[in-house]
């Protein structure tokens, strides 16, 4: 009761809090990292609008390495489990998260699909996000590193119309760019300017799962960043 | 869209308080949310309105503070504006946001006995 006055009325008591709405996600997440780095697995959120090439990018990264061992991947999709399907027929060993009507991966979705994925000792896990340039960017997953997979066709400006997606990238893949000459109207450097306005430190790959031109940048990339993380973690 | 998520998780952390400290209902949540955090406060607003109810928070009246985004140079400390090229070109850094992407339950003001 208050005791300020007498009168008898509850008493209204002011927690402060101060804390991330993301935070049990974020522990969840710090827990995964824990087991990826745990056991040498560079764990890769890749991100992209529906359509952005993601699956293709991850079945030429399979065909351009000598074998696809040690890459495996989780597929996170509302409704099918159909690029999981072709990212096993690619010999990337896969397993779909079915989000239902959620339109973005979190922690706790990873952490159940890990328990189901022999994937203790592959290098490289690829997490597929739901095809979204909104809703996942702000849900860490454990990730060593967010990628995003930008296509040619989608519009220069999408970075700044989706800037927290591209802020939180670590790395653009820039999809489709054999279809470059078919689409004077698209200007690269336009579409590199908007991510400069949106990436503290842009870093971009020029890749066509089609051709094959930029995916070996990318295994460098990729082998770079398991490198640098290795280091820091051992 | 992820505003539910949020919601949810925003409720499920006051429940716990509550839990704590022995109160029976909710009278004000207050929330920071960045300008660049990616979450919409219309949209979080819509959630709320849909997920509180039958929770103590159902009489609660959510306060939403907006935080405007605001990049600087890492090293220089110089305002890089909104749309510029997120880079300092003087000391040829990234910039770094000082602020802009909080989803932060600040305070609850609860009813407790």
């Amino acid at each position: 009761m208050c005791e300020t006055c007498g009168c008898g009325d509850p008493e209204v008591v002011p927690i402060e809090v101060q804390e991330s709405l993301l935070s049990e996600n974020n522990r969840q997440a710090g827990h995964n990292r824990e087991h990826f780095d745990s056991h040498g697995v560079l764990a890769i959120n890749l991100m992209g609008s529906p359509g952005s090439g993601k699956t293709a990018v991850l079945e030429a990264t399979a065909r351009a390495r000598e074998s696809s061992g040690g890459l495996i991947a989780l597929s996170g999709d509302l409704a099918t489990d159909n690029d999981a399907s072709r990212l096993q027929a690619a010999g990337i060993p896969s397993i779909s998260i079915t989000t239902g009507s959620a339109c973005h991966l979190d922690a706790r979705l990873v952490h159940r699909a890990l328990h189901d994925l022999d994937w203790h000792d592959s290098e490289f896990l690829f997490i597929e996000n739901v095809g979204n340039l909104v809703c996942p960017a702000i849900y860490d997953l454990g990730q060593a590193a967010n990628v995003v997979a930008l296509s040619v066709t989608e519009g220069e400006d999408k970075p700044l119309k989706y800037p927290v997606m591209f802020r939180a990238a670590d790395l653009v893949l820039l999809t489709k760019v054999d279809l470059l000459p078919h689409l004077p109207q698209i200007d690269v450097g336009a579409i590199e300017d908007a991510l400069a306005r949106t990436m503290p430190n842009p870093q971009v790959i020029h890749v066509s799962a089609t051709t094959g031109e930029g995916i070996g940048d990318w295994l460098d990339w990729l082998e770079a960043r398991k490198s640098a993380e290795s280091a820091v973690v051992t | 869209m992820h505003e539910y998520s949020i919601v949810q998780a925003l409720l499920d952390r006051v429940a716990s308080e509550a839990r704590a400290h022995s109160a029976f209902a909710v009278h004000r949540i207050r929330v920071q949310i960045g300008e660049a955090s990616g979450v919409e406060p219309d949209l979080l607003e819509t959630a709320f309105e849909l997920a509180r109810t039958g929770t103590l928070c159902e009489a609660a009246e959510l306060e939403i503070v907006p935080v405007p985004a605001k990049w600087e140079c890492g090293s220089c400390g110089a305002e890089i504006g909104k749309g510029q090229i997120l880079r300092c070109l003087p000391c040829e850094r990234p910039a770094r946001m000082v602020q802009g992407d909080e989803i932060v339950l600040e305070r609850i003001e609860m009813e407790a006995a």
